[in-house]
């Protein structure tokens, strides 16, 4: 499993992390798919709807995350994942992570540690509905 | 008939569809001709009680059936039924 990324993807998931610190930041990730390997392109941030500590939790509103699906359709792009921040703690997903975490979806997770870029790294459940890290290629294209 | 819109983390146990028609005059009937047809897809719909699970929201159009009448809200030739996976998680 890889996932490919563009630098401007990448630039924007962790501008929107260090920028959301010491709260936790949260999108969506579009992209395509061909086999084992996804392209991302293009993400766009959504407000972290958590009722209590966003520093150590995230939650997306249903209706964006209807509109998410909407957009992917209109723009002819696979709603490939979702990414969130981890603030002062690894870019590893946590338990509440996995119990949370939606099959399919890939899910980028950005280390901030005292307000500075640490790691970035993309996470798969597997059919045992555990995390399998996937492989980040950082990509020259552009959309 | 309605037609529900599958969500793409849920489109495996639909052999990849992403809309499907519907029998049923209620959202609960809706969801228990999906379940039927696609039995793959139903314990990530309904839990062992038969009921919705709590991590899944479902939309009549762009309103939640929590604002509505729930299960029982009712169905029109044409309504749009969205599946909606919970988004959530934290670091520790």
């Amino acid at each position: 499993m890889s996932l490919h990324i563009t630098n401007d993807a990448r630039e924007r998931i962790i501008q929107d992390a260090l920028q959301t610190f010491p709260d936790e930041c949260c999108g969506f990730l579009y992209g395509t798919e061909t086999g084992d390997e996804r392209l991302i392109l293009e993400v766009q941030a959504v407000g972290n709807s958590k009722d209590g500590d966003k520093r150590r939790r995230f939650e997306i509103k249903a209706l964006d995350y209807l509109r998410a699906e909407r957009y992917a359709e209109a723009n002819n792009l696979q709603l490939l994942g979702v990414y969130h921040s981890h603030p002062d703690h690894p870019s590893v997903p946590s338990e509440h992570d996995r119990v949370a975490a939606q099959p399919y979806f890939s899910y980028v997770i950005v280390s901030i540690l005292a307000g500075k870029y640490n790691t970035l790294q993309s996470w798969r459940l597997n059919e045992d509905s555990q995390f399998e890290q996937e492989t980040i290629v950082r990509s020259q294209f552009s959309n | 008939m309605a037609t529900v819109i599958i969500p793409t983390p849920l489109r495996k146990f639909t052999g990849q569809k992403t809309k499907l028609e519907v029998e049923g005059s209620s959202v609960k009937e809706a969801i228990e001709d999906l379940a039927l047809n696609f039995p793959d897809l139903k314990k990530h719909l309904i839990d062992d009680n038969g009921r919705l699970r709590t991590f899944v929201n479902i939309f009549v159009g762009d309103d939640d059936i929590r604002d509505l009448q729930n299960e029982s809200t009712t169905l029109k030739d044409g309504s749009v039924i969205s599946i909606i996976p919970a988004i959530a998680g934290g670091s520790h």
